[in-house]
């Protein structure tokens, strides 16, 4: 016992200098709750980018230390603040969640460290609440609802019945979409969300029926997103209104939906910032060692989380592992000078990404696995809506 | 607002308040025959969606695979009883509270050990996937009227137990005077395990219906507790009269507000405020009625006659 504890003290000694050159990441996603899914996506792209770096930025080391913020704002404040104090992490980077962001956003700003989201992108955040501190390597949540608005105009979609979670981006994809789309909106619901969130959607969709509008417009991320599609189906909605998603129908879903023989969700069209199809080096890198590795398709969070990663190693590797130059940090993370596996990547005057749209549609790939593969681009290089809000224009 | 939805929206009341009286008969069962306060019952709705999303893959069968668990589920809830409930009998309801919290914990946690976290889509047969007209154009997915069945079926078995059997009457007999039966000879540790399994069974059966419709997942359980909570407590604990009627009157309200409270708030306010505030008030509107109860007739609609 002595021995080990001998053994052990001379082993923290031994590492204690050469921790002065580790970066820390504190990476907050969800890995309880039925969310952990999404949860789980996100920690093997952050883990695979890891093994791409061997752990280094440059000659710097590197280390991720992983939050769970429970589905819930505030279990993602707290475990924040941990990441923050208690292991004095450099960047925070993560978050699913729009209002957990929110809740957990000043306690990252106010110790002067830097945030990046690797997914959530509440309205507030890329206006009013903007920093300079604060960046994203996913999308304002806006933007994607938008393209998918824009698409429904191309198809002459004349009205629509909209269906969103109740919650920060829930609201911010129904004010998406309701910004494009020139036809009418017959009526919409905000449902229960959260670790007790509504799943059956019986109410609803017998009211979606009863409006008559010509689509169903839906966002339903994670686990209620198989449950919606399974429902939508049950009540014999595919003929009559056809659906119509953002961030519903990702890779997340398609195998179980695959597993239990939703066969008509292929053909269904969705828009997103990403795709495992779009042509470039290190996305080819990316989706092949995600499905060596893990056995299926990697999600756009993923792609996010592993995007985040690269990002903050690229800043690492600018400064030379320098940390104590924060402003010399920042510009280099703003320089975003990484190979993103969505292809050119830049940021805006709010500090979230400027990038392409695309429409997306199901498709079955060579094995026979469902995927995505893209079929149009709906936005090139578009800036979010609440650019113009943000105070460092 | 027109009749059809309205009926439509009544059905789907009907088959969510079935489902809650399957949860919420075991737990008053439990709470009023045993006195446990068993806030574990939910997790044995989700094991019962797991044990039949399994056993749909394995056996192929949705139908079989649900008259295997349920079986399963009444062996799960013996043991239950044994190496967890019947420990805490003799202790206060704050440990039976800190007790069951901790088994919820510990099989959650074996869930997302074994089955993962990404929970399982439970496939239908083709039969079960379609929709039944009920008269024009106006048709109810086929599984939900399954889902009313079974749960009329089921409500029906546990009244005919309960009021013409011998094990109901020791039922009913222990829910009234529980010295007085064991005093009589009677194996009062065989009937409380017994009622153990057969609310184990219930909500297992009622975990194992929403499967298909949801899905098999982490947590769920920790959603209908709740809810089945205040059904026991608007109905009268441990009264099975009361949670069947209270859990009907929670579906439908629930399902009724989900669908017309914004419509309703329309007459009152401006379409924007209605749009934001109908779903926060419908999400609270079962709490608003149990309040109510509470304050008003604090021991139940349809308690129990003799305590």
């Amino acid at each position: 016992m002595k021995r080990i504890l001998s053994m052990a003290l001379a082993a923290t000694m031994l590492t204690t200098p050469a921790m002065a050159a580790t970066v820390k990441i504190g990476f907050v996603t969800t890995l309880t709750t039925g969310a952990a899914v999404i949860g789980k996506d996100m920690e093997n792209a952050v883990n695979l980018a890891m093994d791409h770096l061997d752990g280094m930025a440059g000659d710097t080391k590197l280390e991720v230390v992983f939050g769970d913020d429970q589905f819930a704002p505030e279990a993602g404040k707290q475990v924040t603040d941990k990441l923050v104090k208690q292991d004095d992490v450099d960047v925070v980077a993560g978050y699913i969640w729009s209002h957990v962001l929110l809740a957990s956003r000043k306690s990252v700003l106010d110790a002067g460290k830097i945030l990046i989201s690797a997914n959530a992108g509440p309205s507030q955040i890329a206006g009013k609440l903007c920093s300079e501190n604060f960046f994203s390597t996913s999308w304002q949540n806006d933007q994607t609802p938008m393209a998918m608005g824009e698409v429904l105009n191309q198809q002459g979609v004349k009205s629509l019945y909209i269906m969103a979670p109740n919650y920060a981006a829930g609201k911010n994809m129904v004010a998406g979409v309701e910004r494009t789309f020139q036809g009418e909106v017959k009526g919409k619901d905000l449902t229960k969300w959260g670790a007790d969130a509504q799943l059956d959607f019986s109410a609803e969709l017998a009211k979606a029926k009863a409006s008559g509008a010509e689509g169903i417009f839906v966002f339903y991320p994670g686990a209620a997103a198989g449950a919606f599609i399974k429902q939508y189906h049950q009540a014999g909605l595919k003929d009559t209104m056809p659906l119509y998603s953002v961030f519903t129908v990702d890779a997340l879903s398609l195998p179980r939906l695959q597993a239990a023989d939703f066969e008509s969700v292929v053909g269904s069209r969705v828009t997103q910032q990403w795709d495992p199809s779009l042509d470039n080096a290190a996305n080819k890198k990316f989706v092949d060692d995600f499905k060596a590795k893990y056995g299926g398709y990697p999600s756009f969070y993923a792609a996010q989380s592993y995007d985040a990663i690269m990002l903050i190693a690229s800043a690492v590797e600018a400064v030379g592992g320098d940390m104590s130059d924060q402003d010399a940090f920042r510009a280099a993370i703003k320089a975003a000078d990484f190979d993103s596996v969505r292809g050119d990547f830049a940021f805006g005057t709010n500090n979230m990404p400027v990038q392409n749209f695309y429409l997306r549609e199901v498709v079955a790939d060579a094995d026979g696995n469902w995927t995505t593969k893209v079929v149009a681009t709906v936005y090139e290089n578009h800036v979010d809506s609440y650019a113009a809000e943000c105070s460092m224009n | 607002m027109d009749l059809s939805l309205l009926v439509i929206q009544m059905l789907n009341g009907l088959q969510l308040g079935l489902l809650l009286f399957l949860v919420a008969s075991g737990l008053t069962l439990v709470f009023g025959i045993l006195d446990f306060v068993n806030l574990a019952h939910g997790a044995l709705y989700m094991l019962g969606a797991f044990f039949c999303a399994t056993l749909t893959f394995a056996l192929g069968n949705f139908l079989l695979a649900v008259f295997v668990s349920i079986p399963i589920m009444a062996a799960v809830g013996w043991v239950l009883e044994r190496v967890l409930a019947r420990p805490l009998y003799a202790r206060d309801h704050l440990d039976h509270v800190l007790g069951t919290f901790g088994a919820i914990l510990v099989i959650d946690t074996l869930v997302h050990l074994i089955w993962g976290p990404e929970g399982i889509q439970v496939p239908l047969p083709d039969y079960l996937e379609g929709q039944v007209p009920l008269w024009g154009d106006v048709v109810v997915p086929t599984f939900r009227l399954l889902i009313i069945g079974a749960g009329l079926g089921a409500a029906g078995l546990l009244f005919w137990l309960v009021n013409y059997t011998r094990l109901g009457m020791l039922i009913r007999a222990g829910a009234s005077n529980r010295t007085m039966v064991s005093a009589l000879g009677i194996n009062i540790e065989m009937l409380f395990a017994l009622v153990f399994a057969l609310g184990a069974a219930l909500a297992g059966l009622a975990g194992m219906l929403i499967a298909p419709i949801t899905e098999a997942s982490i947590g769920m359980g920790n959603n209908i507790i709740i809810t089945a909570f205040v059904v026991i407590i608007v109905g009268g604990i441990g009264s099975m009269k009361g949670a069947f009627i209270a859990a009907l009157l929670i579906g439908l309200i629930d399902t009724l507000g989900r669908s017309f409270l914004d419509d309703i708030f329309k007459f009152a306010m401006s379409t924007e405020a209605a749009e934001t505030s109908a779903p926060a008030v419908s999400a609270m509107l079962i709490y608003i009625i149990m309040a109510a109860v509470l304050a008003f007739r604090p021991q139940g609609l349809f308690p129990p006659k003799v305590r």
